[in-house]
């Protein structure tokens, strides 16, 4: 490793020197180099092959955008080494080169490059198509991706949310100024860079620069109001300055997550995002050796490397002029400068391997190993067209420059994406910036100070002040460079040469965008950052059309690769469990994901649990149930509007089972609601309802009826439910209930009472029954759920208690003929199709469905839900298995269960009307084709249809 | 991702509410034809422009609100007095 002596602006730590691996040998760095500059100052030139032809490539622009290293690292492919820092034993190794970097053979493909032009995928291996997984294949083994190992370990990935007043993309000498005015103005600023170090092109600058740079970061770190990340690129600009950035390397002493994801709401976006300089299309332009300018300045001065030994300038600007005497203060010998400003030119660079001379326009030959072009700039103006601005081309400064006056509410830009100037220009141009920023912002804040939800200093907040004068940042004249009299690559990353641009061209693609897709150059890894102009340009040249008549293609977010690790982040979705989640867990409860709930499917044998609740008695958690409260002197007037039976008059104590439809007839939950107390009701709906009802009911109280006094409280998870159920269930309870008398007169069936179990007062017990047993559901405030259970458990010993879960449930009810909301009905099922004919009052004034619901009786004919037994008792027919007349679908098995208590198959199903009369033959058919007959039962439930067990 | 401005909480982002829907009136279900009903169920306006809608801030407030937006746009601003 040879290092220059020490650079004033140098980021390297040479006291802290790393080892890692760089194609399985040894290689040694310093702290704060990136894997580019370490390779660079060993003396590696190439360091990468190319995408399509394999030609050798190395450093093009020693940044995060390099094409030519993108390489692996230990089992993370495509990782940008102009970009990532060296860490102490990485393996770094060049992707998809074989058998060696040196030797690959696969730069055969560059004599095959007339068929690996334009369109080629579209063009070959179309046919025969049954080779088409081998052409895959053969092609995959070509693409220069690196390799993804299964087994990588879980790194963790995160996310965050952030409300910044302010948020400033790019941390330059305009961005810093922004962060700094707008924080000294009262805003929270959050300043976020791509690179490692705040400063942007101040830290290559002259001494003055350097000075200026420190100023300014000290600035920054005294001001606690700016946060600031770096190596974090904004990833897009959405509505209303929802901005997404992602943080690739996490502060947290490496214990943190590997990357994150901020999702940031801004009350005001600053884009300093500068400008990137672009290569220069000429032949042999993509051989190691030529570099950019800022390439080379940042190797010298950031990384004290020495880039070459003899150099040759091509420069069109400031930056071209400066590399020279950068290179000459690095010891390498600067042959030629050919200066374009004068008309240079250069047309072609040649060598093997790497550049060993160029041939200038005006017919010289040099020798070099190293040619530095500086031909100019692109604005990577990104996040403003994401903000619907359209940038337009200025000819004069060879740019596109953004429409800074008429940028959306919200949204600034700042430095070199306005325009160019000295270093004090920059400053004064972001300071300013920053300022109209954080006015921005707090007016934002003021225009909602009169919500009646703002704290109280809301109205004392700063008023926003005069608008801030901005002054006039203008792009600097540069002449037009883009691609040169040779033909040459446009693209690095997709191995795009103005050849295939022409082609695509002569083809029909006279429109960039579809050229770009066609041709695939601006569509790599760079993603058009390098490649944008000179693409247009070729085109342009190709249609004979001018640059602005050809108009720049769009960007889109996100505006740098983001891993998907990154993007899926962590997931912040609650889970709910009941308070006798533990228990279930101790006592082999198999869990089953229902909503958002976390609960018991079965105990290991479903249907010995449901025989037992027949036999003796067993216990549920039904804990998700969905509860409201219903206080007020209208709630009668509430529950009439919501369920379509009818509801004035409830008294104390008793409970009712409605059903409740949406405005078109539809069933839209279920369940039974209690009176407590006078003015006092409680609610229950099923447990996948539960929100959605609540909804429903604040929706009839707040637009419908707002003059109706009632007030709902959710307390589904207040309470701990279960239901205790079975012949044994009013003996077991009797050992633990206080003050509730408990036999059948004092207490009988669809009451309610209020009471004390397991010594827990203010539990709410209900005699109802989904199982068709003598039951007891048992609302206990939550904290004391799981002592109560537990107590239940304590006393039903002797009594056979056991617990079951959700699958004996469905079986008991299936038994009983209790039809599920969203199971035996669908998004089609009108009230009367449920059967429950008896309970649609269509004679009251209104109720929700009420009209279709009168249309749908006076109509008649439509399916209907019956219960169904198949003649072969053993065959539990799947369920949604048709029912079919012939080849016609006359209905629908909507469940099915083997019968635990009747030892064969029972089912609901819908069918026509027709053929709902008890005793009706119906054809079952099967999933596997076969057809079995099956018979409509005499009533919904297939146990106790008198209903003497649940009153017992 | 918007903002929509729940006149209670304030901007907050659009994923914390629900959208209802254009306002619509429900008709005297007493002397309602399916016409009229089916009309208020399933027919919306659709309009390119300024349109009431009702939003129900659930996982804020849980207000049921009105409010303008322009569908091209997504501009946002309190029902006018005409609407």
């Amino acid at each position: 490793m040879s290092r220059l002596a020490r650079q004033s602006g140098e980021v390297i730590d040479r006291s802290q020197p790393l080892s890692f691996s760089w194609n399985g040998k040894p290689c040694t760095a310093y702290a704060g180099d990136t894997i580019a500059s370490a390779l660079a100052a060993a003396g590696v030139r190439v360091m990468s092959r190319s995408f399509k032809y394999h030609r050798p490539r190395g450093i093009l622009t020693a940044s995060f955008l390099d094409p030519g290293c993108v390489l692996q690292v230990d089992d993370e492919p495509n990782v940008r080494a102009g970009h990532r820092l060296v860490t102490g034993g990485i393996q770094v190794s060049s992707q998809n080169t074989w058998p060696s970097l040196k030797y690959d053979l696969k730069a055969i493909n560059q004599l095959a490059g007339r068929f690996l032009s334009a369109g080629f995928y579209y063009k070959t291996f179309i046919k025969p198509q049954r080779l088409w997984p081998a052409y895959e294949r053969v092609l995959q083994r070509f693409v220069n991706a690196g390799e993804i190992s299964p087994g990588t370990s879980a790194e963790g990935y995160d996310k965050r949310y952030a409300h910044p007043d302010v948020l400033v993309a790019g941390g330059g000498p305009a961005g810093l100024a922004a962060a700094i005015a707008a924080a000294e103005d009262g805003a929270q600023v959050l300043l976020v860079e791509e690179e490692h170090q705040l400063g942007g092109h101040l830290r290559w600058g002259s001494q003055d620069d350097l000075d200026l740079l420190a100023e300014l970061r000290d600035r920054v770190a005294q001001l606690d109001t700016i946060e600031v990340m770096t190596d974090a690129t904004v990833l897009g600009r959405y509505d209303d300055n929802w901005i997404s950035v992602v943080q690739r390397s996490v502060p947290g002493n490496g214990l943190g997550p590997k990357e994150r994801l901020v999702k940031a709401r801004a009350k005001a976006l600053v884009v300093a995002a500068g400008l990137i300089e672009r290569p220069y299309v000429f032949q042999g332009s993509d051989l190691p050796g030529v570099m950019l300018s800022t390439a080379v300045r940042r190797l010298v001065n950031l990384y004290a490397v020495r880039p070459g030994t003899r150099a040759v300038v091509l420069t069109a600007n400031a930056e071209g002029d400066a590399v020279v005497g950068d290179l000459r203060r690095a010891g390498v010998d600067v042959v030629h400068v050919e200066d374009a400003r004068r008309g240079g030119d250069v047309l072609r660079a040649s060598g093997r391997g790497q550049v060993r001379q160029v041939d200038l326009a005006n017919g010289k030959t040099v020798q070099c190993d190293l040619f530095v072009t500086a031909t100019g700039w692109t604005a990577p103006t990104s996040l403003l067209n994401m903000a619907g601005d359209q940038p337009t081309y200025d000819p004069t400064a060879a740019r596109f420059v953004p429409n800074v006056n008429a940028l959306s509410d919200g949204v600034f830009a700042t430095g070199g994406l306005c325009g160019d100037g000295t270093a004090e220009q920059l400053v004064e141009h972001g300071s300013a910036t920053g300022r109209a920023a954080a006015r921005e912002a707090r007016a934002f804040t003021l225009a909602f100070a009169d919500v009646p939800t703002r704290p109280d200093d809301a109205r004392t907040l700063p008023q926003p002040g005069d608008p801030v004068d901005v002054p006039a940042l203008e792009p600097a004249r540069h002449r037009e460079m883009f691609v040169s009299q040779t033909h040459g690559f446009v693209d690095f990353s997709e191995d795009v040469t103005t050849k295939d641009i022409k082609q695509a061209v002569a083809e029909g693609y006279d429109s960039v965008e579809l050229a770009k897709r066609y041709t695939t150059a601006t569509m790599g890894t760079v993603q058009g950052k390098l490649e944008l102009m000179n693409t247009i340009a070729a085109h342009a040249r190709a249609t004979g059309k001018s640059i602005a008549d050809t108009g720049t293609t769009t960007w889109r977010p996100p505006y740098a690769p983001v891993s998907l690790g990154a993007l899926a982040g962590r997931i912040f979705e609650p889970v709910r469990h009941s308070p006798m989640q533990e228990w279930h867990d101790r006592h082999n409860g198999q869990p089953m994901v229902a909503g958002a709930w976390i609960r018991p499917d079965h105990y290991g044998d479903a249907q010995a649990e449901a025989r037992n609740v027949r036999e003796n008695v067993g216990v549920i958690d039904v804990t998700p149930i969905g509860k409201l409260d219903l206080r007020g002197p209208d709630v009668p007037k509430l529950l009439e509007q919501l369920y379509v039976n009818k509801w004035q008059r409830l008294d104390v104590g008793r409970v009712r089972y409605g059903v409740m439809c949406a405005d078109d007839g539809v069933v839209l939950d279920d369940g039974v609601t209690g009176r407590l107390a006078e003015d006092h009701y409680l609610m229950s709906t099923t447990s996948s309802g539960a929100g959605g009802v609540w909804e429903w009911v604040e929706n009839w109280l707040q637009t419908e009826h707002p003059e109706w006094r009632v007030h709902v409280t959710p307390v589904t998870t207040t309470y701990a439910s279960m239901n205790v159920a079975g012949p044994k269930s009013r003996q077991l309870l009797e050992r633990l209930v206080d003050g509730v008398d408990l036999s059948t007169d004092a207490f009988p069936y669809m009451h309610v009472r209020t009471g004390t179990v397991a010594g827990v007062p203010d539990c709410v017990l209900w005699r109802i029954g989904f199982t068709g047993e003598l039951s007891y559901e048992l609302h206990v405030p939550a904290g004391y759920g799981l002592h109560v259970w537990e107590q239940l458990f304590a006393h039903g010993k002797d009594l056979g208690i056991r617990p079951f879960g959700m699958e004996a449930q469905r079986v008991l009810r299936l038994e009983k003929g209790h039809f599920i909301v969203g199971q035996d009905t669908d998004g089609l099922t009108k009230a009367f199709t449920a059967g429950i004919d008896w309970a649609i009052k269509l004679d009251k004034p209104d109720f929700a469905g009420l009209p279709e619901l009168r249309w749908q009786a006076a109509a008649g004919e439509y399916p209907m839900l019956v219960a169904v037994q198949t003649e072969e008792p053993s065959v539990v027919p799947t369920e949604a298995s048709q029912l079919v007349d012939g080849n016609r679908i006359v209905g629908r098995i909507t469940s099915s269960r083997m019968s635990p208590t009747l030892n064969r198959s029972v089912c609901l199903a819908q069918v026509e009307s027709r053929l709902a009369e008890p005793g009706t033959r119906l054809t079952v058919l099967l999933p596997d084709g076969n057809r079995i007959p099956a018979r409509v039962h005499t009533h919904h439930a297939h146990v106790d249809p008198e209903g003497e067990r649940q009153r017992a | 991702m918007m903002l929509l401005r729940c006149p209670w909480c304030g901007p907050r982002n659009v994923t914390e509410f629900r959208y209802v829907g254009e306002k619509t009136s429900r008709p005297d279900p007493a002397t309602t034809t399916p016409t009229q009903w089916r009309t208020y169920l399933y027919t919306r306006a659709n309009v390119f422009g300024w349109t009431v809608e009702t939003w129900y801030h659930s996982t804020g407030c849980r207000q049921h609100f009105s409010v303008e937006r322009h569908t091209l746009s997504n501009r946002t601003r309190p029902v006018q007095e005409n609407s």
